[in-house]
């Protein structure tokens, strides 16, 4: 169904471009946008500092980067920006630090997002992971420390987690740089459209529910055709979310979509 | 209006099913997240063997968490950090010092006499400017060198937050946010970088709190204050082997004494205008991971002392200007300075403080880096030392702590002026960066003259109390 156009549109340089410089991003000289999310203490910030080559000091607490940090790296020919989410275990609930993670991915529309999860702590990081393939196509998982799940035991198909989740996995040692070239090839394939993601979706939904969310993602999707997310949309009309609710009143979405 | 109302279809849409939904929506969607991430887990982990690792894990956190030796680690850990500063910074300092005051400050006198520059630009320039850098650096840059690397080692290793999990319950018992432990401990790095890392707090009211708290945790430009006068006025009271001892000791009471003040003030607030309830919240306790040393000295070195150390003498500079204009320009026969000091003196040695000292922190709002550099510089343009630096208002050679100790008595001061000089230290108004982020993260007048004017009241109520009883028994 998609044309050609329509799909390079979204590659493109000026994709989104408003839509960035509302959340703060200068988007100048920039070819694309990277979000960098994951749950607290998987080493994102390392992962950050890796690709970037800041030498940022990376604590090892939860809710160290209360802001966004930004910084920018270029790989092949191209230039990206790469902007640090906070930490955070999920996106459902109300709290500042989760807030400014979810509508950057949502209003930001990165160009990719990297999830980083913890290699020794799989199940409960896929929580955010899931959420996060709710809201955006364009993803890779970076499986960082794995030195650590090394030391625990613990070995992860990779090929298998890329398989169910339907994004690109790398595995990574951030602190030794290990897996990062890798990592800044998957990222410029998946932003380049190189690679197609097909995100998996919740599939574990009871059936009244699963109808519900049918029945008003359909409804979003003939009111603001070309909306990547609109079941996420409905997961977060269906619970309430003021500022969605906002979005769709006010024209927030629609401006959206017609960038 | 079509478009409109439209639009308007969807939210009724959506609120018509909640209602056919039920309001355990969220529940609903988390549990179906948790199944297929377990799902997805189970087919990708493999576990070998017994994982060791954890087990090593929670054997530490029994030890560090539990009730009986969580405070004693905390307050042991604090004193060797400050113990190895104190040692360590002693003989780096003198060899700054020596180069930056006894051998370069000649040079440079000589340079500008030579060339024939007016007196009162080679004042203004070197006995101002760069004598105040100098002691800046000379003062801070090795307690910082190696006070920063260890935190840093520390707070890589995770241990902090185990010191959250230790004061949650004492934070809630004030009506505060167990989080506000981790603001607080970013407050002892810097309290403009506490101030902003309470945004974690997700409760207005105990955000407040903590914002205006966190004044409370002795900040890194307070530090050198507090171990130069400790070792001064303290260190000197026990012999010389057991005065590096007593002095990490007596600082750490001040630490200790301003956690105690951020929980009364915390409870006060919580009490009376920002009443309400205590949110509870999960604080997961990150693994042990062993830091790496050499980068976390080359970041720390980088990211904290280097910026620090910067922020202080861009404060300084200027500073420095201003104590030689001050020092030096005249009104009947008598410096500004001096009248400063005379006029605040009844009120200083009321508190058992002096003129000097308060003028100095007024000099030294923009940072506390400066205020032990201000106080040396003005008490010798009062005092008029004869044969220590070259004119009034001059920052003089310093070799050790024992040579500001002559100074400092000379000047009328006593041991209780140097106690009520660090309490003063730990209560008083943020420094000007701090009162700045304060406005901006609350955006209100009100609560960023709350935040700045209470603690100096404490301070001044603090300080006289001490003073009182202090002059009533010894």
């Amino acid at each position: 169904m998609k044309t050609h156009s329509e799909e390079a549109c979204t590659d493109c340089t000026f994709h989104n471009t408003e839509g960035l410089k509302k959340l703060g991003v200068n988007t100048s000289e920039v070819d694309f946008v990277v979000a960098l999310a994951g749950n607290p203490n998987t080493g994102k910030s390392t992962v950050f500092n890796a690709l970037t080559g800041l030498r940022q000091h990376t604590g090892n607490w939860p809710g160290k980067t209360v802001l966004r940090a930004e910084g920018g790296y270029s790989y092949g020919s191209k230039k990206y920006k790469l902007i640090d989410l906070p930490g955070t275990y999920s996106l459902l609930s109300t709290s500042e630090d989760e807030e400014v993670a979810r509508n950057f991915i949502l209003f930001g529309k990165p160009d990719v997002t990297v999830i980083v999860v913890d290699a020794a702590r799989l199940e409960r990081n896929l929580n955010l992971v899931l959420q996060v393939l709710e809201i955006t196509n364009n993803a890779v998982i970076c499986l960082n420390l794995l030195d650590e799940a090394k030391r625990h035991k613990i070995t992860v198909d990779e090929r298998a987690l890329a398989r169910d989740l339907g994004v690109p996995v790398v595995g990574t040692v951030a602190r030794t740089q290990e897996g990062i070239p890798a990592l800044l090839n998957t990222i410029s394939k998946v932003a380049q459209g190189e690679i197609i993601c097909k995100p998996h979706r919740v599939k574990s939904l009871s059936k009244p529910i699963e109808e519900s969310v049918n029945e008003l993602t359909k409804k979003i999707e003939v009111q603001f055709p070309g909306l990547p997310n609109s079941r996420w949309v409905a997961f977060r009309l269906l619970e309430g979310d003021q500022r969605i609710t906002n979005a769709i009143t006010t024209n927030e979405l629609s401006e959206l979509i017609d960038v | 209006m079509t478009s409109q109302h439209k639009k308007d279809s969807i939210a009724a849409l959506a609120n018509r099913l909640r209602w056919n939904i039920g309001d355990n929506f969220h529940d609903k969607l988390t549990e179906g997240i948790y199944a297929d991430a377990a799902d997805i887990a189970s087919r990708a982990v493999h576990q070998q063997g017994e994982p060791r690792n954890a087990t090593m894990d929670s054997k530490i956190d029994s030890i560090v968490t539990s009730k009986t030796w969580g405070f004693p680690i905390m307050i042991g850990i604090l004193a060797v950090i400050l113990w190895l500063t104190i040692e360590g910074a002693n003989v780096p300092s003198g060899l700054l010092f020596n180069l930056l005051i006894d051998t370069m400050y000649p040079i440079l006198k000589g340079f500008s006499s030579q060339l024939g520059i007016a007196w009162w630009i080679d004042g203004l320039l070197i006995d101002g400017v760069y004598l105040a850098l100098a002691w800046v650096i000379a003062v801070m840059l090795p307690p910082m060198a190696i006070f920063f690397p260890l935190f840093t080692l520390l707070e890589d290793f995770g241990y902090l937050p185990r010191v959250a999990f230790n004061m949650d319950a004492l934070f809630k018992k004030s009506g505060a946010h167990g989080k506000q432990a981790l603001t607080m401990s970013m407050g002892f790095g810097c309290n403009a970088a506490g101030v902003i890392a309470t945004r974690i707090i997700d409760s207005p009211r105990e955000r407040l709190i903590a914002i205006i708290t966190n004044n409370f945790s002795l900040c890194n430009g307070r530090w050198p204050t507090q171990i130069l006068i400790a070792v001064i006025f303290i260190g000197v009271l026990v012999p010389d082997s057991m005065s590096g001892l007593v002095a990490s000791a007596s600082v750490i009471s001040i630490a200790l004494l301003g956690i105690g003040f951020m929980f009364l003030t915390s409870l006060g607030l919580s009490k009376t205008v920002l009443k309400g309830e205590v949110s509870t919240f999960t604080l997961e306790l990150p693994p042990y991971r062993p830091p790496r040393v050499w980068q976390t000295i080359y970041t720390s070195l980088i990211d904290r002392t280097l910026i620090v150390l910067w922020r202080a003498i861009v404060f300084a500079a200027p500073a420095g200007a201003v104590i030689w204009l001050v020092s030096n320009i005249e009104i009947a026969d008598i410096s500004i300075a001096n009248h400063l000091i005379e006029w605040l003196n009844p009120f200083g040695l009321f508190i058992g403080l002096n003129g000097v000292i308060l003028l100095a922190y007024i000099v030294a709002i923009p940072a506390n880096e400066i205020v032990i550099p201000t106080i040396l510089m003005l008490t010798v343009a009062n005092l008029k030392m004869a044969g220590l630096g070259e004119g009034s208002g001059v920052m003089f050679e310093l070799d050790s702590a024992m040579e500001t100790s002559n100074i400092l008595s000379a000047g009328g001061w006593t041991l209780l002026t140097g106690v009520n000089l660090m309490l003063f230290s730990l209560l008083h108004n943020p420094c000007s960066t701090t009162i700045y982020t304060i406005y901006k993260e609350t955006k209100s007048w009100k609560w960023t003259t709350v935040a700045s004017i209470l603690p100096v009241i404490m301070g001044f109520v603090v300080t006289f109390l001490v003073a009182q009883v202090w002059r009533l028994f010894l």
